[in-house]
């Protein structure tokens, strides 16, 4: 069972919802970009990379020519060069904001840890490569602000007891910066986001189906509006950076630079402290106390017949095919990686073999989750409808990370709480109308929001008859009601079921009594 | 076949466009405020800046002494050297007085597990802007009393000029740049 957050994160999980809600009704749910903050990232990530190919083709890289350079920019015919410069300098705010949002959405999930510690552990080194990326870029234009900050983030380093000869040495006089130094701050604007794009490799390594880019309307949406961002508030130069002065009033970007007052306003020690500390905290949460982990999926071997559609559907990359022990050539089985598997049951939804309408009276599929069994399941439903003393009972299918299936107490409703909506072999619709009930609701996360990335996706192509294995087209219809309902919708899952129950009402009591006769 | 809600989104109304169009633009402002505003000060208008940095070897921490011949018979005899000087050096000691105030006063170790290292320094003092009178003193020898670099001069500053005191033995020792 899901373990709900507790304390300082559940109130600021309350609080995102709240925020994503706001967002759900502008956006919608599949587009909101509060469930795409890593995939706006990238797009940040690759606008930067276009943006500053096309700037180092036109950018001057000695000391005393980078500057005019980057003016030249400006008198691009239609604002082109504005247009450039400032997408490239407002895709770096975004990359900033995005990462912090992403880490923060991520933290308040209770996603540091378990199956996902990996992906935290791989994720938090980025943000050091994403700072010294975007302040390394302020000092090749090599204006009063470039100026400011490489002396800043020099004074900055030498707190640290690491050279023999302060950094900032290189910054005292005119003409101390050569172009061998500047070469250098070259290399690290271009070499840090090489690392990092190694980095975000392995980020997303283990997950299927990476979205490196949100969705083309909200993309589009992001790129339009940084492009008239970049029209209506041009990035400019301060003027050329001269060392015998201390720079004077700085349009500070705060969003990429705030270390630099931080550090004049306290101490770089302190600075330091502060830095080592959270990044420590950061490492240490997914070693901290944590509930155990869930049981991952099991394989049986006999009823596995090598068909792929788990290794497909998986999320997280947890299964693999290996060659069947039958050893008849040509099949294969799934594997496991326990410490990859999520313990969603995706894979136990995704098997054909997880069909309720097989004659074994103890029903073993090709890929299971032993805390909720396909036969668990089957069991339930049968005795739940069997039992039932309504003249049209419902089913109600669920997921323990959405809203709340308990939430609906009518007597007519028969609520099946699964690990993730995806869990549902789309067969147990039919075999639950077979069985007697007058209509299933099947409830899942709102799009993008499925704890386990893929699963409210999947459910809804299965049902859909989209993706195998999918319900078949002889259900009716009006007897299914699937509903988009997360966690705290719980009114949208009444609304639902009462959407489903009208519908019913008008519809003779039994789906098929010729059916659930032969199926009986 | 069924349709699912999932896959057939709800059709966005004119409210949740405008919703969308304000949330743009709040996120536009955002980035745009805060990425160049509020303006910053290094420094306040009437302030200047006083950079002190140096890199020195100081001199050895001992004298050299001739060895006697039973140590030189000790040593093997490719090491026979009859000179002997301590490696290690002098750490450097540097004062700054500001009209006749001492404002900075620093002793920097030698660098290098054997200390025989260059000792360094770089310090910053903000002073207001005007004439001052800078004395600077400088040793660079545990076993000499008085500094062995001295450098007075009356320097006018103006608003957000940076006054660099260096160490160049090829000038005569300190300089202000």
């Amino acid at each position: 069972m899901h373990t709900p957050p507790t304390g300082l994160r559940q109130h600021g999980l309350t609080a995102w919802r709240a925020v994503e809600g706001v967002f759900d009704a502008a956006f919608g749910s599949r587009l909101n970009p509060l469930r795409h903050l890593g995939a706006i990232g990238f797009m940040a990530f690759w606008l930067l990379a276009t943006s500053g190919v096309v700037l180092f083709i036109v950018f001057d890289t000695s000391v005393t020519g980078a500057w005019r350079s980057i003016e030249e920019l400006s008198r691009l015919p239609f604002g082109l060069g504005r247009l450039l410069r400032g997408l490239h300098r407002y895709a770096a705010d975004v990359l900033v904001i995005a990462t912090a949002l992403h880490l923060l959405r991520e933290w308040l999930h209770g996603h540091a840890r378990g199956f996902r510690r990996f992906h935290w552990l791989t994720g938090v080194p980025l943000i050091g490569f994403v700072f010294v990326s975007a302040i390394g870029g302020f000092w090749i234009n090599w204006d009063q602000l470039g100026q400011y900050s490489a002396i800043a983030t020099a004074e900055w380093l030498d707190a640290l007891p690491l050279l023999a000869a302060p950094l900032a040495r290189n910054f005292l006089v005119e003409g101390a910066v050569s172009d061998r130094l500047f070469s250098l701050f070259v290399f690290v604007h271009i070499g840090a986001p090489l690392l990092m794009l190694f980095g975000l490799w392995f980020h997303i390594q283990r997950i299927t189906r990476a979205a490196v880019l949100p969705p083309r309307p909200l993309a589009l949406g992001l790129l339009a509006t940084l492009a008239v961002l970049a029209l209506a508030s041009p990035v400019a130069s301060h003027a050329p950076a001269t060392l015998a002065r201390v720079p004077e009033q700085l349009r500070l970007d705060w969003i990429l630079l705030f270390v630099h007052p931080l550090v004049d306003a306290t101490s770089p020690a302190f600075v330091w402290a502060v830095v080592g500390a959270g990044a420590a905290l950061l490492f240490a949460l997914p070693f901290l106390p944590q509930p155990a982990r869930p049981a991952v999926a099991v394989v049986d071997a006999d009823n596995c017949n090598g068909c792929k559609r788990c290794f497909v559907d998986c999320p997280y990359a947890a299964i693999t095919m290996v060659p069947h022990p039958n050893q008849r050539i040509g099949r294969t089985l799934a594997q496991v990686d326990g410490n990859l598997c999520a313990g969603c049951g995706i894979c136990a939804g995704a098997c054909p073999s997880s069909t309720p309408f097989r004659s074994t009276a103890q029903l073993v599929t090709g890929i299971d989750m032993p805390q909720l069994t396909v036969n668990t399941l089957r069991q339930r439903l049968q005795e739940a409808v069997s039992t039932s003393q309504t003249a049209r009972p419902l089913v109600l299918f669920g997921c323990d990370h959405g809203a709340r299936c308990s939430s609906l107490t009518a007597s007519d409703v028969t609520p099946f709480s699964l690990l993730c909506a995806g869990q549902l072999p789309p067969s147990f619709v039919e075999y639950a109308l077979r069985d007697g009930a007058a209509g299933v609701l099947v409830a899942a996360c709102r799009e993008g929001g499925c704890e386990f990335r893929l699963g409210e996706r999947w459910t809804a192509e299965r049902l859909a008859g989209e993706r195998e294995p999918h319900l078949r087209a002889g259900v009716a219809a009006q007897r299914l009601e699937v509903v988009v309902a997360g966690p705290g919708d719980e009114d949208q899952l009444a609304t639902g079921l009462e959407r489903l129950r009208q519908r019913v009402q008008t519809l003779a009591p039994d789906p098929d009594p010729v059916l659930r006769l032969h199926h009986a | 076949m069924p349709d699912t809600p999932a896959r057939n989104p709800t059709r966005l109304g004119p409210r949740a466009w405008l919703g969308q169009l304000l949330l743009y633009g709040l996120f536009a402002l955002t980035i745009g405020v805060f990425s160049q505003w509020p303006h910053y000060r290094h420094l306040q208008a009437d302030e200047a800046l006083i950079k002190l940095s140096f890199t020195r070897v100081g001199k050895p921490v001992g004298d050299c002494r001739m060895l006697s011949a039973e140590e030189l018979a000790r040593l093997p005899p490719n090491m026979r050297e009859p000179k002997s000087c301590p490696r290690e050096r002098s750490p450097v000691t540097v004062q700054v007085d500001l009209d006749g105030r001492t404002v900075l006063q620093r002793v920097a170790p030698p660098t290098g597990i054997a200390k025989d290292g260059a000792a360094a320094v770089y310090e910053r003092l903000v002073v207001p802007a005007g004439v001052h009178q800078i004395a600077v003193r400088l040793s660079d020898d545990v076993r000499a009393r008085d500094a062995a670099y001295r450098r007075d001069a009356r320097v006018t500053l103006v608003p957000g000029q940076v006054l660099v005191i260096d160490f160049d033995a090829a000038k005569g020792g300190i300089t202000l740049q």
